[in-house]
C-alpha cells in the first residue's frame, strides 16, 4: 500500500526549500554589484527584480511551512531535486529580462544548462550580453557545479542533521571531512582558491593576447569558472575560438582536468599525499579511458585527412576530447564542424567520452571513472572465477583514497547508475530522432545535453522544436542529480496522487 | 555588272556576322573565366562559409560582419573576431588594416560593419587548425556607434513595487519570530 505524504513532509520539503531559495537570491548580489560597476541600468534592475522574487517566493515558503523538525532522507532528496527545478526558473528571470532570449523557455534552458554545468546555449546575440547577466550564467555554472545545496550548506546554514541527506541527493556520496558542512566548506575553499589562481593566470594571457586589461581579468573569471566546473559558457559567441591562443587552450586543458578530479583528491593532493594521484583507481582509469577515446577520434579524423599535419590532428582532436570527457564542452572548432567534417569514427570517439565523464565528487556528469572502474574490476573478478580452479577464492581489490575491497554492492549500484545513464542517452537520441535529425546527431546532443557536457553539433539553436528544449532539460536535470533523488520525486508525486 | 557589288556587300555583311560572334564568344568566355571573380565579390555569410569549408579553403572570399569583442594585436598582425549574425568568424589582419576600427561590438556600442576581402582557411595551418579568414583589404561599410543606455521605467517600477512586497513579508517573518 502507498502511503499518501502527510502535511508534515510538505512543510519540511516547503521550509528547507525556501531557505536554499534565499540562498540562492543573495547570490544575485554578485552579478548586482558587477552591473553597478559597469555601470550597467537596466541589467542591473533586472538581477534586483529577480533577487526580491525569488527572496519573497523563499521568505513566503519559510514563513508558511515554518517548521523545527529535521528532515528525513525521502524529504531530503526531494528538496533536492525541487531546489534544482525552483533555481532553473528563478535564476532565468534576470536572463529573460535582459531580451537575449527569445522565450522564457529559452531562459529556463540556459538557467539549467548553468546550474547543471552543462553549458549548452540559446542566447541570442551573445557578443552584446551586459557584463552583468554574462557573470550570472559563468556564476550560476560555479554555484551548480559545486552543488545548489552546498552552497547553503556552506554559507547560509550553522548546521542540521539533515544536511547529509541534501549533500548526498545532490549526487555526492563521499564526505571529504567528518562533517558535512565542513566538507562543503572545504569544496568552497578549493574551488575560491583555484579560481583566484586561474583568473589571474587567464587574465594574464588574455593580457598577452592583445585583450583590454578589464576584459582579459572578466573572461579570465568566467572562463575558469565555466571550466573548473566543467560548464563550457564562455563571454563570446564563438567560444574559446574567440582568443585564437595556444597558451588558453592550454590553460583550460588544465583547468578542466583540474574540475574532473574528485575533490577528495585535491584534498589529498593538498595534504602532500601525492602518491594518490598514480594509485587511484579513478584517475588511472580517466586516464586509460582518455587514451583509448583519443585512439578512435585521432584514427577517424585522419580517415578523413580532416587535418592535414599531425600537429593539427592532436591540437584538435584532443581539445574537443578532453572538453567531451570532462564533461566541460568547450570547442575551438563550430558545431557544424562536427557533423561536416568529422568522421563518423571520430564522432564516436567524442561521444564515448561524453558518455563516461569524470570523477566522482567532482564536478562532471555522466557515468563517472569510478563506476567504470568498478565495473571492469567486477568483470575482471568474474573471468578469474571462471578460469581459476573452483576452490580458489577471488578477491578483487581498488584503490580508492584506502585499499577497498571490491563488493557486489558496490558493483550492483555502479551498474544500476550506469544503465540509468545509457537509458537517459537512448531516450534523448529518440525523441531527437522523433524531430527528424539523424541517429547520430541525435546520440550526439543527447549524449552531451545527460552527460552535461555541452558540445554541440548544431541541433541546440533557437529553432529546436520546443518539446526538444524541455527533452534537454530534463536530461540536463536528471544527468546532474545522478538519478536518485529525481526517482524519489516521481515517487513522492506518485504516491500524493495514488496513495492513501 | 550590276551583281558585283552586292556579292561584295553580302560577303561584307558574312564577314560583319562572324565578328560579332567571334567578339560575342571571346566576351562569353572572358564571362566565365570572371565569374568566380565577380561571385566572390558578393559578401558570403558564416553559415556558408562553415557549411561548405572544403569548398572554400584557399580561395579570396568577401565576409561582411560586426566587428565584436576585443582588437587583439599580435606583433605586426592582429586579430579581430567578425560576427554576420549568424557565427563571428576570426580575421587575422595586418596591424595597418585595423586602424580604420574605431568601434568593437559590445553591450554599450555597435561595432564598425566591415566588408573583408581574404584568404579563407578551414583548417588554418599557420593558427591551429582554425577556421580563419587571412585579411587583404578591409572596408567600412556602416561606422560603430556609443549605444545610451536609457532607463526603462516599467522595470524601475516592477522594482519599486516587489522591493514593497518584500519587506512587508520580511517584517511579517520577523513580527513572528519576535
Amino acid at each position: 500500500m502507498i502511503l499518501k505524504p502527510r502535511l508534515e513532509d510538505i512543510k519540511n520539503i516547503g521550509f528547507y526549500l525556501g531557505r536554499i531559495i534565499v540562498g540562492l537570491g543573495l547570490t544575485m548580489l554578485v552579478p548586482i554589484l558587477i552591473g553597478l560597476a559597469f555601470g550597467e541600468i537596466n541589467p542591473t534592475l533586472d538581477f534586483i527584480i529577480g533577487i526580491e522574487i525569488t527572496l519573497i517566493f523563499g521568505l513566503i515558503l519559510q514563513k508558511v511551512c515554518f517548521t523545527e523538525k529535521d528532515l528525513n532522507w525521502m524529504q531530503g532528496m526531494i528538496v533536492v531535486s525541487l531546489s534544482w527545478l525552483v533555481a532553473m526558473a528563478l535564476g532565468a528571470i534576470p536572463l529573460y529580462l535582459s531580451g537575449h532570449w527569445k522565450s522564457y523557455l529559452d531562459a529556463c534552458f540556459d538557467a539549467m544548462s548553468g546550474f547543471a554545468t552543462t553549458g549548452l546555449t540559446l542566447t541570442q546575440d551573445l557578443d552584446h550580453l551586459p557584463y552583468a547577466h554574462n557573470l550570472w550564467r559563468h556564476l550560476i555554472m560555479f554555484i551548480g557545479g559545486q552543488g545548489i545545496v552546498i552552497i547553503t550548506l556552506s554559507f547560509f546554514v550553522r548546521g542540521f542533521s539533515g544536511a547529509f541527506k541534501m549533500y548526498v541527493g545532490e549526487a555526492r556520496d563521499e564526505k571529504i571531512l567528518p562533517n558535512v558542512i565542513n566538507t562543503s566548506r572545504f569544496i568552497w575553499l578549493v574551488s575560491i582558491t583555484y579560481l583566484i589562481l586561474g583568473a589571474l593566470a587567464l587574465g594574464v594571457v588574455g593580457i598577452l593576447n592583445g585583450m583590454k586589461s578589464v576584459n582579459a581579468f572578466f573572461h579570465g573569471a568566467c572562463v575558469f569558472m565555466a571550466a573548473f566546473d566543467t560548464g563550457g559558457f564562455t563571454p563570446q559567441s564563438q567560444n574559446i575560438l574567440y582568443y585564437h591562443s595556444l597558451p588558453y587552450e592550454v590553460l583550460t586543458v588544465i583547468i578542466m582536468i583540474l574540475g574532473a578530479i574528485n575533490f577528495k583528491l585535491h584534498y589529498h593532493i593538498w595534504t602532500g599525499n601525492r602518491r594518490e594521484i598514480y594509485k587511484n583507481i579513478e584517475t588511472v582509469t580517466l586516464f586509460i579511458t582518455i587514451m583509448i577515446t583519443f585512439l578512435i577520434t585521432a584514427v577517424g579524423l585522419k580517415q578523413f585527412g580532416v587535418y592535414s599535419q599531425a600537429i593539427v590532428l592532436f591540437r584538435k582532436g584532443f581539445y574537443q576530447l578532453i572538453s567531451g570527457h570532462t564533461g566541460t564542452g568547450y570547442q575551438t572548432i563550430y558545431a557544424a564542424q562536427f557533423i561536416n567534417e568529422w568522421s563518423d569514427l571520430a564522432l564516436v570517439g567524442v561521444i564515448c567520452a561524453m558518455a563516461l565523464g569524470g570523477a566522482v565528487c567532482s564536478t562532471t556528469g555522466a557515468i563517472k571513472m569510478l563506476r567504470i572502474g568498478i565495473i571492469f574490476k567486477a568483470l575482471k573478478e568474474d573471468l578469474k572465477r571462471i578460469m581459476l580452479p573452483e576452490r580458489t577464492i577471488v578477491i578483487e581489490k581498488f584503490h580508492h583514497i584506502k585499499k577497498v575491497f571490491l563488493e557486489d554492492r558496490q558493483v550492483r549500484s555502479a551498474l544500476l547508475i550506469t544503465l540509468s545513464y545509457l537509458v537517459l542517452y537512448g531516450l534523448g537520441t529518440i525523441i531527437g530522432m522523433f524531430y527528424g535529425y539523424p541517429f547520430l546527431n541525435a546520440l550526439f546532443e543527447s549524449t552531451s545535453a545527460a552527460a552535461n557536457v555541452g558540445l554541440s553539433c548544431g541541433i541546440t539553436n533557437v529553432n529546436m522544436p520546443a518539446a526538444l528544449k524541455v527533452t534537454y532539460i530534463l536530461q540536463m536535470w536528471t544527468g546532474r542529480l545522478e538519478f536518485m533523488s529525481i526517482f524519489t520525486l516521481i515517487g513522492f508525486l506518485v504516491a500524493a496522487i495514488k496513495g492513501k | 555588272m550590276m551583281r558585283k557589288p552586292k556579292v561584295k556587300r553580302q560577303k561584307a555583311k558574312v564577314h560583319n556576322n562572324d565578328f560579332i560572334f567571334y567578339f560575342y564568344l571571346v566576351l562569353l568566355t572572358f564571362s566565365f573565366l570572371l565569374l568566380p571573380f565577380i561571385c566572390s565579390a558578393q559578401p558570403l555569410s558564416s553559415t556558408e562559409l562553415i557549411k561548405n569549408a572544403r569548398q572554400y579553403d584557399g580561395k579570396t572570399v568577401v565576409y561582411e560582419g560586426e566587428v565584436i569583442g576585443d582588437i587583439m594585436r599580435r606583433g605586426d598582425y592582429a586579430w579581430i573576431n567578425v560576427n554576420d549574425g549568424e557565427n563571428a568568424i576570426g580575421i587575422w589582419l595586418p596591424n595597418s588594416l585595423v586602424k580604420e576600427t574605431s568601434y568593437t561590438g559590445s553591450y554599450k556600442s555597435k561595432g564598425d560593419v566591415l566588408e573583408i576581402t581574404g584568404i579563407f582557411h578551414r583548417a588554418c595551418t599557420e593558427h591551429g587548425g582554425d577556421l580563419d579568414i587571412h585579411g587583404q583589404a578591409i572596408r567600412k561599410t556602416s561606422p560603430g556607434r556609443q549605444i545610451q543606455e536609457r532607463l526603462n521605467p516599467g522595470k524601475r517600477s516592477l522594482a519599486i513595487i516587489l522591493l514593497g512586497i518584500l519587506s512587508l513579508v520580511w517584517i511579517s517573518t520577523l513580527l513572528k519570530r519576535k
